[in-house]
């Protein structure tokens, strides 16, 4: 265990709108800002580190200069990591690590976007030349959802997945989802349902696939001075653990992700194992993202994470590993294109007994991944390990 | 399979050669002079030792279907070129290369041998590199 001392998250907002079609982005990150202050108990002036992956849909290294000025905030330091979706995840680290250096003890992060109101074709859209990869990559129309179904591809017939253990990653999400009245779909699926429903990329079907949802989310990061003086539950950062993955020359395995290395190095800090994990949040862009997260971050062997997740292992309250109890991005909200913000949150929520009270789980220590960029190609990976105060 | 007006890469000077042997029918790749790496995408150093002893080498274009998924749907894309395989392929020298295979989806396997073919692009200096099942 950690002799460092500790940091804690004590706000967390989730954004209830899954579509904004009146509001800015700008307005989006400043009342997830709001709204995750005021759970903490702590005004817009106790702010002094901002951490932001910016505005995805401006992709301007500038933006946290934007939101900065937008929300007035007078930050001591700033942090603009951004990887995809897993960012918010790794903020949650480096705010650990400012907040233990000193540098800051109230830290800011927060997410918002407008994807579904802008009609952006998140899994399926051809993509610009922008990078030297993409160049080898997206002149061959290869898509977010293709280069996760090579991935889902592959796992199958190295490991013998099928697309029914896919599903059942949608279902547990469904049945979750049902309870958590601002989820984008509310209604239980079968895995019928799943593998039935259209061919999107071979082998994924369009219920594999997370939504596309405006709105955001925000995190606050207090040091132990400041949570003392707060009154309020707070979560302590107990490990985290980051690393990119990249198609290493021609040699990538697409059955293999970032996860592996983040997983250890955020147990390791905790002191802590797959185990320990009372409730996991996995980012779940598609279902074959979680399939592969699980395997890598040790809850099952590789090649075992199609046969790990029959049986409902994955449901809660009951369920060996009960994840994404919000629904996930799978069935109630991935804003912004990007799901690590809300599975911190879910992450928080369980751990202070505030998740859905249907699938509240008895939750000492949870888990949040995220995954950013695309599978099969490059990608970052980002986890934290999480601790209640009951531990 | 239909090529126009899908997007052309962009050619810089370190992968300007690449393309212009597509563009004449070859398929190269980079190999390290000091390590023996034989990698993708071209880059002026060895992603392994960071040599700048790099050689460009023809590959012989054949390989095997290491991944593929065929997309049904896709914006921003000519419908008529759907729906589109995308691939990796694993050549015979090494590397795993992101691609298109030009064939009936019902005919692609992960292990099945394929072979060079390549494409015209708006731009008369760049040709892509596309497979084709061999012996086809």
């Amino acid at each position: 265990m950690t002799e460092r001392e500790p940091a804690y998250i004590a706000g967390a907002f989730e954004h209830p709108t899954r579509e904004a079609p009146d509001k800015s982005t700008m307005q989006l990150h400043a009342e997830v800002a709001k709204g995750a202050l005021a759970d903490a108990g702590l005004s817009k002036d106790d702010v002094n580190g901002l951490f932001t992956a910016g505005v995805p849909e401006y992709q301007s290294g500038l933006s946290p200069l934007v939101i900065a000025d937008y929300l007035g905030v007078d930050a001591s330091y700033v942090d603009t990591t951004d990887y995809g979706g897993s960012s918010y995840i790794a903020h949650v680290g480096h705010a650990v690590s400012a907040i233990r250096d000193g540098k800051c003890d109230v830290a800011l992060i927060t997410l918002a976007g407008r994807p579904r109101s802008r009609g952006q074709a998140t899994g399926s859209g051809a993509r610009e030349i922008r990078t030297v990869q993409d160049s080898f990559e997206r002149i061959y129309g290869a898509t977010n959802i293709t280069m996760y179904g090579m991935a889902a591809q592959r796992h199958m017939h190295e490991h013998g997945t099928t697309a029914e253990q896919l599903a059942e990653i949608r279902v547990a999400a469904s049945q979750h989802a049902q309870y958590n009245d601002d989820a984008m779909f509310q209604d239980p699926v079968t895995v019928e349902d799943v593998v039935e429903s259209r061919v999107v990329a071979d082998p994924l079907h369009l219920l594999d696939c997370c939504v596309i949802s405006d709105g955001g989310g925000a995190l606050v990061l207090v040091s132990e001075d400041v949570r003392d003086d707060l009154d309020r539950e707070a979560v302590e950062v107990l490990g985290h653990g980051e690393a990119p993955s990249h198609h290493d020359a021609g040699r990538i395995d697409i059955t293999r992700t970032g996860a592996e290395s983040s997983g250890e190095r955020a147990f390791a800090e905790a002191g802590l194992g797959p185990a320990d994990i009372d409730y996991a949040s996995i980012y779940d862009s598609f279902t074959i993202t979680v399939l592969e997260a699980i395997e890598d971050l040790g809850f099952c062997e590789k090649g075992e994470g199609g046969e790990f997740v029959e049986g409902g292992t994955l449901q809660a309250p009951d369920g060996d590993l009960p994840f994404n109890t919000d629904g996930g991005g799978l069935c109630s909200n991935h804003p912004a294109n990007r799901g690590g913000m809300t599975k911190v949150i879910e992450a928080v929520r369980q751990l202070r007994g505030e998740a859905n009270p249907e699938v509240q789980v008895d939750a000492d220590v949870a888990l949040a991944h995220g995954t950013g960029g695309s599978i099969a190609t490059r990608h970052g990976a980002a986890t934290v390990v999480l601790g209640g105060e009951g531990r | 399979m239909t090529w126009e007006p899908r997007p052309v890469p962009e050619v810089n000077p370190e992968t300007d050669r690449y393309w212009q042997a597509a563009a004449s029918g070859e398929l190269l790749v980079q190999e390290c002079d000091d390590c023996g790496l034989v990698y993708h995408y071209p880059r002026s150093l060895c992603p392994d030792c960071f040599s700048e002893k790099v050689e460009w080498r023809e590959a012989s274009g054949r390989g095997e279907v290491y991944s593929y998924s065929t997309a049904r749907t896709m914006s921003g894309w000519p419908e008529d070129d759907l729906p589109l395989v995308v691939a990796y392929v694993e050549l015979d020298e090494g590397p795993r290369i992101m691609t298109n295979i030009d064939a009936d989806p019902e005919d692609i396997a992960i292990g099945a041998r394929v072979e060079v073919r390549f494409v015209d692009t708006e731009d008369e200096d760049v040709s892509i590199p596309v497979f084709v099942p061999a012996n086809a």
